[in-house]
């Protein structure tokens, strides 16, 4: 009864029910093979999160980004005039985070590999890529860098999904994907 | 809290109480495990965020 | 042996400290007050999210979704596992409760904390969740409401351990604790270090809150808030795996399968349930893959390991009970015949298949490293945990809640046609919630978000039309929930307030537990040939699902972008 102390003062060698070896063997080899797929996924995976962070202040980060928008702007978007960027396929691309809005709107080539940097200039905010599917959680003060190839062509959304304020239902960015 | 717990029974206590099962008596052991191992990743987690580096 | 401080239980011979009793009163009465106010808010951001009907302005959907999110996971919760840790240090071991003044200090600490925190958010200036994510800031008195509520809470865990060596100097019991003592003291051990990491980040928080600090790094809070956060779940396994215990021990005279095997679980909880704070870290910027796995596994998966091998030792020691009553039909006689009308015991199975099915393996796929890229913070997170800390914590709390009203208030339950049916409401209505914000996270769509159809927004996007069905039927089935929840608040609160009084004479004429219980607690179960065919079936289907769908969504996770 397991509201009482166990009635055999030894309990420790009371033997296992074959039932309970038998699951507590399954269980455990399938502990090790979620463990052990996780790491393979890394060798033979397409899909692994980076690793690569940098620290780096809001101001300088937006110097990049702006940088960036002012030589590869191809056109604006949009009655608030967004510009949309469309830079060299293989070079780093920035992407900022600000309440609230994801700017600027990228252009990416299909199948082409890009350096996409992810920072916020204030609060925390949430880079879901959709309907891809991809999120990715945005902080102010730090930088990611991912390696990222885009595989269908069309209009991506990314939507804040960590909550970042009053505003945070109305953050909706894009990275549009073009056939080359 | 390190008294045996076999000094807790009836006095006639028949057999040698197994390691394991003393380490299961002792809650003041298992905090200190229970407290120890989360505390080791904690800190390996936060060294690893403060070993960030700088942008270039 | 009676005498002032105690009374002798007439239905299950247990010495009841007098103070423990009044304590235990207090925190799940307080507890029940705050699942009520969290509940109904629960139902407002349910029907704000639900696009037919959008209930709530945005401020106040954000408003919501913070009082939710502490009323229920922090206070409700909490007060609820303080009379637990009461109950199976003072009453299972027949003990005095250790300085009961100072528990009543602490409940009062935590009950000013909650307040002031709910104060706090009400006054619509904290409106932060309940994660409280710097740099974002919530006024003062939020974090103070916090740490006051932390602190109470971390006293009363240590009048648990103070009890637990009262109790052995005073050798109130023979031997090693019961079973169900021995997950209590896993949950207080967790509670330690959970409370103490709440510490650690809240009181710079709030010093920052009043300026007298600068900054606070936004990757370190979450690591050490998750160190909280993450873990005080954990709390809540261990303790409704104590309760499944409870009941089945209760209601059925079941008896553990083996002590070894179930306290060796607990022991894989005390070293490795802790660890996976790193469920909410796997796609922040800066920390490496090997501390993610290491983590996020809880070292090889050792933690699920345990909770793997309570999902075999509960139902197995229920249906070795129901064999030994003579229920020994066919493959599932036990279960069928099993006091489903006892909301005591349909509350706790279903807390127990749900946590399994629902919250167990939707937290194993959503803790993988790799396949919380296509997760994180969408609706899948929260369908996940209303799973594991709503479909199994809440209705376990519920469950043992029909067994506490008569057996520490000593009153009837009331409206019992009402209570039959409760658990079933309640649960199925959120296990509906569950699947369904799953189902919407997988289609990608945000947790914490007013609108998704973005019809503010500069650049719009349109989720997939199945998303809206989903949220649709989000919408129905917390109206379910939220009608078991209040049928379960008016049957507790009614049954403690007008329910028959149960003087020692009435308890021997109607026992609470049933006979065959009864029997059985008053005798050892005996060790013959174990014979569980039944529950062997059930973990074999468990772990066929668990298997298919981990490798499912390794399959959607490939189609995914590349991505390195
Ligand atoms: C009537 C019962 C309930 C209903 C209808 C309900 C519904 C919901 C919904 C719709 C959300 C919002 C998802 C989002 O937009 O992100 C939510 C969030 C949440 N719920 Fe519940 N819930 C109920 C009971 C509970 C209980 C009993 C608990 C805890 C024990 C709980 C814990 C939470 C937490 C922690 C959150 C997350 C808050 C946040 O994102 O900050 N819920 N719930
Ligand atoms: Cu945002
Ligand atoms: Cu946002």
């Amino acid at each position: 009864m397991a509201i009482f102390p166990p009635e055999n003062r030894v309990w420790w060698n009371e033997p296992l029910h074959r039932p309970e070896i038998i699951w507590i063997t399954v269980a455990f080899l399938w502990g090790l093979v979620m463990f052990f797929t996780m790491i393979y996924w890394h060798f033979s995976g397409q899909q692994n999160l980076s690793n690569e962070a940098y620290r780096i202040f809001p101001e300088v980060y937006a110097e990049r980004t702006e940088a960036m928008a002012e030589k590869y702007t191809v056109r604006t978007e949009t009655n608030l005039d967004i510009p949309v960027v469309h830079p060299k396929p293989g070079t780093d691309v920035y992407m900022l985070a600000r309440l609230w809005e994801w700017w600027p709107i990228l252009e990416l080539e299909k199948g082409q590999e890009y350096r996409l940097h992810l920072s916020s200039l204030d609060w925390q905010h949430g880079f879901s890529l959709q309907p891809t599917n991809i999120n990715v959680q945005v902080h102010p003060g730090y930088e990611m860098v991912m390696t990222i190839t885009p595989t269908q062509a069309g209009e991506f959304g990314v939507v804040c999904n960590e909550f970042c304020g009053i505003g945070h239902h109305t953050m909706v960015g894009k990275i549009i994907v073009v056939d080359k | 809290m390190s008294a045996s717990p076999d000094d807790n029974g009836d006095s006639a206590v028949p057999e040698r109480i197994p390691a394991m099962q003393r380490l299961l008596d002792n809650p003041f052991l298992l905090l200190f495990i229970g407290v120890t191992i989360p505390t080791v990743y904690l800190i390996w987690g936060i060294m690893e965020v403060a070993q960030i580096p700088m942008a270039r | 042996m009676a005498n002032e401080l105690f009374r002798i239980c007439p239905d299950t011979g247990f010495k009841i400290d007098r103070n423990a009793e009044k304590l235990i009163k207090a925190n799940a009465v307080v507890a029940i007050v705050f699942l009520a106010v969290g509940g109904l808010f629960g139902l407002l951001v349910a029907l704000t999210r639900w696009p037919a009907v959008h209930l709530l302005p945005a401020e106040w959907f954000y408003l919501a979704l913070t009082a939710h999110g502490a009323d229920v996971l922090l206070f409700w919760i909490v007060f609820f596992e303080i009379a637990m840790l009461y109950f199976t240090s003072s009453v299972l071991l027949n003990c005095r409760l250790a300085t009961p003044k100072l528990a009543w200090g602490a409940f009062w600490l935590m009950l000013l904390g909650a307040v002031i925190a709910n104060v706090a958010v009400l006054q619509g200036e904290s409106s932060v969740m309940f994660t409280s994510y710097v740099p974002m800031q919530a006024a003062p008195h939020f974090y103070l409401g916090l740490i006051l509520f932390a602190v109470g809470a971390l006293v009363a865990v240590f009048i648990f351990f103070g009890t637990l060596v009262t109790a052995r100097e005073e050798r109130t019991y023979q031997g090693s604790v019961p079973l169900v003592t021995f997950g209590a003291i896993t949950a207080a051990i967790i509670a330690v270090f959970t409370l103490a990491s709440g510490a650690i980040i809240l009181v710079p928080t709030f010093l920052w809150s009043l300026g007298l600090i600068g900054d606070i790094d936004p990757v370190t809070y979450k690591i050490v808030w998750w160190a909280m956060g993450h873990s005080s779940q954990q709390i809540n396994v261990s303790v409704h795996v104590a309760i499944w215990y409870a009941i089945a021990a209760m209601l059925l005279g079941a008896k553990p399968l083996s002590e070894k095997v179930s306290r060796f679980a607990f022991l894989m909880y005390i070293m490795f349930l802790q660890l996976a704070s790193a469920h909410h870290l796997l796609v922040e910027p800066g920390i490496s893959s090997e501390w993610k796995i290491f983590n996020t596994s809880y070292a090889l998966y050792l933690a699920v390991l345990g909770s793997l091998i309570h999902g075999m030792s509960v139902p197995g020691a229920i249906e070795a009970a129901q064999r030994r009553r003579g229920f020994t039909s066919g493959m599932f006689e036990w279960l069928r015949k099993a006091p489903w009308g006892n909301p005591a015991f349909s509350g706790m199975f279903m807390s127990l298949v749900f946590f399994g099915f629902i919250g167990g393996i939707s937290g194993v796929v959503l803790g993988t490293e790799q396949l919380n890229i296509i997760m994180h913070n969408t609706l899948y997170v929260p369908g996940h945990f209303h799973g594991t800390v709503v479909a199994g914590t809440t209705l376990a709390f519920m469950a043992i809640t029909y067994l506490v009203v008569p057996l520490i208030f000593r009153r009837d339950i009331i409206l019992p046609g009402l209570a039959r049916w409760q658990p079933y409401l309640f649960g199925i209505g959120v296990a509906g919630i569950s699947l369904f914000m799953m189902g919407a996270g997988t289609l990608g769509v945000s947790r914490r978000h007013w609108d998704m159809t973005f019809t503010d927004a500069a650049i719009g996007f349109e989720y997939p039309p199945a998303a809206f069905l989903m949220m649709g039927l989000n919408g129905i089935f917390a109206i379910m929930a939220a009608v078991g929840g209040l049928a379960f608040v008016v049957v507790i609160v009614g049954s403690v307030l007008f329910g028959t009084r149960r003087d020692d004479a009435y308890s021997k004429a109607h026992p609470v537990l049933p006979p065959a219980g009864a029997v059985a607690v008053s005798t050892y179960g005996n060790e013959e040939a174990l014979k569980i065919p039944g529950t062997i079936m059930l973990v074999t289907i468990f772990f066929a699902a668990f298997v298919l769908y981990y490798f499912v969504n390794w399959k959607y996770l490939s189609e995914v972008w590349p991505l390195s």
